[in-house]
């Protein structure tokens, strides 16, 4: 039987603010909270919310037919916290339907995948315990920023204990292999992979309202008849997106939503079914393993990382980030670690592209790759300058880490020392009673 | 393709961008076999490059009958015409100007720069551009800038071929808006006449549109381009300082080239770091408010003012630089951003000058918004990515933007005017 996994991602970035050289050192708060409270209501309103709407009454009508999976950046459900709960509401309401999938992504929606595998783990470990309790929840399927995936982030994944993890179907790694089945790590059997159908996923996501392109109208039955149009043996069809395409990459008044209430409707005729990531994990067979030597992402034609580390700036502006990458780790500060995640977020390198685009990209609040370069780098200057300021520079990390463990340890060392000390005492007063007693027996 | 054009300045002796374009868009258009270009200007030195045009010196052109030996007029005139031209123009003298002050040659004197009697000069050129008209044998008729329109408008009138004007400027560039209406006249009435109006930049197109009232299916936007670096300049080896920057702005030191916002950029960058230095080259009518407004800052030590610099000089200062920028309020074209990109100086320009419309690998920011050029200047200063990105990426761009394709699109808008021109 052939099944849709249909799966939508919630992240929005925190935006830093505009920073001037000249505040670097005075000005440790980098973030713009107008812009930041402007996009996640408007995102809210046109997206979210209309969407999340739609897919709980589609579950709720279609009773347990329909299915999907979410997964949800930690920067961006701690801004959807504060601006924007009636979402929060919403995606509890789903998550107790029990037809929905919550899939863990790294907290920041960081490039730490590609930089340091000590943040990395500690990220997805941070994320997944938010989902627990959150949605109580949890994650058995992984996937990554912009589903920036190797070999090498697989393993990692796997060690984690993830029993799936979702990849782009780039046709660079796939070959002649259809993205339409269950495939696993080539070197980890246990980590199944999910393949977005990237023809199908963008159909909705770029191209649903485009007047220009030959298939538009799209209308359900023709796009479910494409799926049933395909050989009887691919089974598996992955369409995953990110949740504000539905309302603000193709616009509400483009009847995107009434298209995906129409979707399980014409699957069912055409005896197509719902699953979760999960669910397709269990139910399908593993084709075969890939092997993805090179990393791959949804993002762009090149399906690759060159929209986050495409040019000379963009590496250094990671490189000099990921810098600090262990002493932040060694480090219990809370603020530091919070702008950390903020900083982290992969959007802050998307916006030093200076790739040649037919679409044209949204940059926040920056003009060109430069402005977005400068402010960056203006405020990394300055949280460069706090992390420094926690431990001497001219320490190095391992010399430093035995310190903090020493200095970690010396309570309990101090612990044990007075323990020692006040039994000492005991002892000797014990002693000095007796020798008392003695002495008055022998007087 | 025979083209009459009438220009004022001509390398090597030029005064600001006007005779670099010209000398540019003319080699760039004798790369097609078929282009025959005569420009006029006012006074020739003998040392033009003639490999690719013909140059007509209007001071040497005659307009009242004299009887020099053929030995004289090779003496006076040979270094850069050939005698027989002087014979041939002055058998087109069409009136009488012995009213008028001429040589022992019958010619008009030129001092070919701006001198204080521009408007005599700009009717003596009218008026030889008639002769010059009479004699020759043209297509069609280009007239760079408004010092040559009234020649072109006269020529026009004596062969009834159609006129180009190529607005390099206009004065409410010049004037920040306060527009000289003798000035204005002489453009107005030039744009008027012509029948296709060639503008350095789309900003430049909208002030003739709007301010000129003139017919936007006459006006194109036909953007400069930068002539490849000569390998004496190439070979240039700049001296640097490792521990210095130096950040330079170079250009004419008036109003229209914002010199004050660039003082006071630098004097929030120097409030942060002490390893950069800024180099104000050039003159001009607000050198002593600049040098003034430095002192006040309190930032003499840091800045400099090297003067005028002209030929090689340019290219040593820039090469030397780390950081170019021109913060113009309104710059027609701009054509140094492209030359400091050929030295492979990342470059600052404003989004008020022309050639922020076709370069991309550089910083563009508002002319007044002092602190955003103050960051971006400290950015290129601080972060080696974005320096090196803007060197190498600049300037493998700007080696891309060549007067050929300049010169093919002026060759289209031509063709285009004479299949509608009837005469």
């Amino acid at each position: 039987m052939k099944t849709i996994c249909l799966y939508f991602e919630i992240h929005q970035i925190t935006h830093l603010k505009r920073y001037r050289f000249f505040e670097i050192g005075s000005d440790h708060y980098y973030y713009d909270d107008y812009i930041n409270e402007q996009t996640i209501s408007e995102v809210a309103q046109q997206s979210y919310i209309p969407a999340l709407r739609t897919l709980i009454e589609m579950v709720e009508s279609h009773k347990g037919a329909f299915k999907v999976a979410l997964s949800i950046s930690g920067v961006a459900l701690e801004q959807l916290e504060i601006y924007a709960p009636e979402v929060l509401d919403l995606l509890q309401t789903l998550n107790k339907t029990g037809c929905c999938e919550f899939v863990c992504e790294p907290y920041a929606h960081s490039l730490s995948s590609l930089a340091h595998e000590g943040t990395f783990r500690a990220e997805v470990k941070e994320m997944r315990q938010k989902i627990k309790s959150y949605f109580g929840q949890e994650p058995q399927v992984f996937r990554n920023s912009s589903l920036i995936y190797n070999n090498e982030i697989g393993h990692i994944v796997a060690e984690m204990g993830f029993k799936g993890a979702l990849m782009e179907g780039a046709k660079h790694i796939l070959g002649w292999k259809s993205p339409h089945y269950l495939y696993h790590h080539i070197e980890h059997p246990s980590l199944k992979l999910l393949l977005r159908d990237y023809k199908l996923s963008d159909d909705i996501s770029l191209r649903f309202s485009n007047s220009q392109w030959s298939e538009y109208p799209l209308f359900a039955d023709k796009y479910i008849g494409w799926i049933a149009g395909t050989p009887e043996k691919e089974q598996v069809f992955n369409i995953f997106m990110e949740l504000a395409a539905l309302g603000i990459y193709q616009p509400l008044q483009s009847n995107i939503l009434e298209f995906l209430k129409a979707l399980p409707i014409c699957a069912k005729e055409q005896g197509i079914s719902f699953s979760t990531p999960t669910e397709v994990i269990e139910n399908y067979k593993s084709k075969d393993g890939i092997d993805a030597p090179y990393h791959v992402s949804w993002t762009d034609e090149e399906r690759d990382i060159s929209p986050w580390l495409g040019n000379s700036m963009q590496r250094e502006a990671f490189d000099k980030l990921y810098s600090v990458a262990e002493r932040i780790f060694l480090s219990n500060d809370k603020k530091i670690k919070q702008d950390w995640y903020y900083l982290q977020a992969s959007n802050n390198f998307r916006f030093m592209t200076t790739k040649n685009n037919q679409v044209s990209i949204g940059r926040g609040i920056y003009e060109s790759a430069y402005d977005a370069f400068t402010n960056y780098m203006n405020i990394l200057g300055d949280f460069l300058q706090r992390v420094n300021a926690l431990y001497p520079i001219d320490i190095d990390n391992e010399e430093l880490s035995a310190l903090l463990t020493t200095i970690k340890n010396q309570d309990i060392e101090i612990e044990r020392l007075q323990n020692e000390v006040s039994s000492l005492k005991k002892e000797l007063a014990t002693k000095t009673t007796k020798r008392a007693t003695r002495k008055k027996t022998t007087e | 393709m025979k083209v009459l054009m009438f220009g004022w300045e001509f390398p090597p002796h030029i005064l600001g961008g006007l005779g670099t374009a010209s000398y540019g868009l003319t080699q760039g258009m004798s790369l097609q076999e078929d282009m025959d270009i005569t420009f006029c200007i006012p006074k020739p030195w003998g040392d033009e490059d003639q490999s690719f045009l013909r140059i007509v010196g209007m001071n040497s052109v005659p307009v009242v009958w004299k009887e020099p030996t053929y030995e004289e007029v090779k003496h006076r005139f040979g270094t850069y015409m050939q005698p027989e031209l002087y014979y041939e123009l002055r058998n087109h003298i069409y009136a009488d100007f012995s009213y008028m002050h001429t040589n022992d040659m019958g010619c008009i004197e030129f001092s070919g720069r701006y001198p204080d009697n521009l408007h005599e000069e700009i009717n003596n050129y009218s008026i030889v551009a008639g002769v010059v008209a009479r004699q020759q044998t043209f297509d069609i008729i280009h007239s760079h800038d408004w010092l040559t329109y009234p020649a072109g408008i006269h020529a026009k009138q004596v062969s009834g071929k159609p006129l180009v004007v190529h607005v390099h400027a206009t004065d409410f560039d010049r004037s920040r808006g306060n527009v000289n209406p003798t000035v204005y006249g002489i453009e107005k009435n030039g744009m008027d006449m012509a029948d296709c109006i060639m503008c350095v930049s789309e900003l430049t197109r909208q002030t003739v549109i709007h301010k000129y009232h003139q017919d936007p299916r006459k006006v194109f936007t036909v953007h400069n381009a930068v002539s490849p670096l000569a390998p004496e300049i190439e070979a240039i080896q700049p001296q640097k300082n490792p521990k210095e920057k130096i950040v330079t702005f170079l250009g004419r030191l008036t109003m229209q080239k914002g010199p004050e916002y660039f003082v006071e950029a630098a004097s929030l960058v120097l409030q942060r770091t002490k390893n950069i230095r800024f180099v104000m080259a050039g003159n001009g009518d607000m050198m002593q408010q600049m040098i003034r407004l430095v002192a006040e800052r309190g930032i003499a030590d840091r800045f400099h003012f090297p003067g005028f610099m002209k030929g090689k000089q340019v290219y040593e200062v820039l090469k030397m630089s780390d950081v170019y920028i021109m913060p113009s309020v309104s710059e027609p074209f701009g054509i140094s951003p492209l030359e400091a990109m050929q030295c492979s100086v990342p470059t600052i320009i404003s989004k008020q000058s022309g050639c922020a419309e076709i370069l991309e690998k550089c910083i563009k920011i508002d002319y007044w918004d002092i602190q955003a050029m103050a960051d971006a200047i400290y950015a290129i200063c601080h972060y080696d990515a974005l320096y090196e990105y803007l060197k190498t990426e600049g300037k493998k761009e700007v080696d891309s933007i060549v007067w050929e394709k300049v010169g093919l699109l002026v060759r289209r808008l031509y063709d285009q005017v004479l299949s509608h021109h009837h005469s």
